[in-house]
């Protein structure tokens, strides 16, 4: 379970999230929408460590985390796949997915995860030597999600995963998300592509510059007229 | 067979040009500064090694030894020091206290050992090598020199492209923020680029003191500044172009040096440099700078 209590985010004197709470319960896939700049990749980085919260506390089960350093929040259990892939272009698929294991030591184990990688994405198999660098958009967002999942994350964050992406990708990722998510990986999704998300989602939340403005199951706000207007275009 | 002499002697000097570029470059790739003061540590190797072989009376080996733990531990020190607080100051700031900590590892070997020029001692070998009924002469020092930098270089390549840690070296130099997100605990890689660019530093500097066997506690800033051109030169960032930068630059020396001017031959050196970058200003392997999205 992971918590986030009142968190407020700074970047110098700018308040990108000026005190937000939601929660991502065991084995869910919940999702966060909202507009460009409302604050998702932001909240994202916060719960990774990358950016120390102003005030508020994030809690991994009862854990506080928001002062852990990113290195051992991976270690706890989140992984997270960033937003643009941010791939290692100069390293092969297979680097890229070792390093993904990178706090690990269990051996056969990570070679067993790295199996069901190549399981989830054969295209990754196919391209095991390839330079990142040189895939693909959609190869590489599955890189990135492979390489996550390589951490054995309790709770996996995905930041705009289709972004850029065909149709018919977008759904073979989603599809794939849903997949993750059976092997009993907490999912916490970010998106604007609102539909996708909140068809996937058991939770969902809207976020607008840096507040929740509505929050329900994913079913709930695909009917919501609100939403239908603000996100899903009419 | 005398421009054979000096083209061989200028790739040792080169040799020693590219093991000191190695640290400028890896420590440019990883933490993305200037290390100015990393002539200064070849500075302190120097030092080292000549108080343990002729004070403590150490066999040449230990004393290499000595200099190298000495060098690494102040490189990671001097990192953690200096450098760490500034992580998300601007580049000059970084800069500013490089060259800052630059002077006080000057004024301090000043105030330890005395202003005055020591005579560093034959730690390595004598002699030479004659060949062609002795009309080419190689000298011993000048064969352990080029082969050093040549296990180096191979070693240092094996190791970044190899080995885990290495792996996540390259993964700091491309994207630090994602590789947080492997895991990879940032300060560690970048205290282990200064501990190993900091141990060839003393490397570089028992190579040098040998073959310029004057020791003064500026003895690392021009061999510092030219390797860092060297690194320049073949690309920052890149470890084949602080080997092809350093050999060039050793040559280009020595070889005008010879042939046109011994006072001359730095503002030549640094005028190649100066047309190198004009033509290609990332240097000869350097990579375009990824533009971040
Ligand atoms: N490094 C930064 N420095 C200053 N402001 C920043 C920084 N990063 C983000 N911001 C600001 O914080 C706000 C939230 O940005 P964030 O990237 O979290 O939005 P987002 O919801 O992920 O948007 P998108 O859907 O476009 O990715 C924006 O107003 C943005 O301009
Ligand atoms: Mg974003």
């Amino acid at each position: 379970m992971l918590k986030v209590n009142d968190l407020v985010v700074r970047y110098g004197m700018i308040e990108a999230i000026k005190g937000i709470s939601f929660e991502v319960a065991d084995s869910q896939i919940v999702t966060l929408i909202g507009a460009n700049g409302a604050g998702k990749t932001t909240t994202m980085h916060t719960i990774s460590g990358l950016l120390k919260p102003y005030s508020g506390s994030i809690f991994l089960d009862d854990k506080e985390i928001s002062k852990v350093p990113p290195h051992k929040i991976v270690e706890m259990g989140i992984a997270q796949c960033p937003e643009r892939r941010r791939v290692f272009a100069s390293q092969s698929v297979e680097d890229n997915l070792f390093l993904g294991a990178y706090t690990r030591k269990d051996k056969t184990e990570i070679n067993k995860d790295l199996e069901n990688v190549y399981a989830l994405f054969p295209r990754l198999l196919e391209r095991k030597n390839q330079m990142a660098g040189t895939l693909s958009g959609g190869e590489q967002q599955m890189l990135a999600m492979g390489r996550a999942l390589m951490a054995k994350p309790k709770i996996m964050l995905l930041d705009e995963p289709s972004m850029g992406l065909s149709p018919l990708l977008v759904k073979e990722i989603f599809d794939i998300i849903k997949d993750i998510n059976s092997q009993g990986v907490t999912i916490l999704l970010v998106e604007q592509n609102a539909k996708m998300a909140l068809s996937i989602a058991d939770k969902a939340y809207v976020i607008e510059t840096g507040k929740i403005v509505m929050s329900g199951t994913g079913q709930e706000l695909l009917n919501s007229d609100d939403i239908r207007k603000a996100y899903l275009g009419g | 067979m005398t421009f054979l002499t000096y083209l061989i002697s200028g790739l040792a000097l080169g040799s020693v040009y590219a093991i000191i570029a190695l640290g400028y470059t890896m420590v440019y790739g990883i933490a993305k500064m200037l290390n100015f003061a990393h002539g200064d540590i070849i500075m302190a190797g120097g030092y080292v090694a000549f108080f343990a072989f002729t004070k403590f009376g150490l066999p040449p080996v230990l004393s290499i030894i000595l200099s190298i733990i000495f060098c690494t531990i102040l490189g990671v020190v001097i990192e953690r020091l200096a450098y760490k607080p500034l992580r998300q100051a601007s580049s000059l700031s970084v800069l500013i206290t490089a060259i800052g900590v630059s002077y006080f590892l000057q004024n301090s070997a000043q105030i330890m050992f005395g202003s005055d020029t020591k005579i560093f001692p034959a730690l390595l070998t004598e002699g030479s090598l004659k060949l062609f009924n002795g009309q080419l002469t190689i000298s011993y020092l000048t064969i352990i020199t080029i082969v050093t930098c040549i296990i180096i270089m191979i070693g240092l390549t094996m190791f970044i492209n190899k080995t885990k840690i290495g792996k996540a070296m390259r993964a700091c130099a491309e994207d630090k923020g994602a590789a947080q997100l492997m895991g990879i605990n940032v300060d560690t890689t970048i205290s282990i680029t200064f501990a190993i660019g900091s141990g060839l530093a003393a490397i570089a500097a028992v190579l040098l003191c040998s073959t310029y066997p004057s020791l003064s506690p500026t003895l690392g800033s021009m061999p510092g500044i030219k390797a860092f051109t060297a690194a320049v030169f073949g690309g920052i960032g890149s470890i084949p172009g602080a080997l092809l930068g350093g050999l060039l630059l050793g040559v280009i020396e020595n070889l005008t040096k010879a042939y046109i001017s011994t006072q001359l031959s730095d503002a030549i050196v640094f005028a190649v440099l100066i047309i190198v970058l004009l033509i290609k200003p990332t240097g000869l392997l350097g990579k375009k700078e990824n533009v971040k999205v």
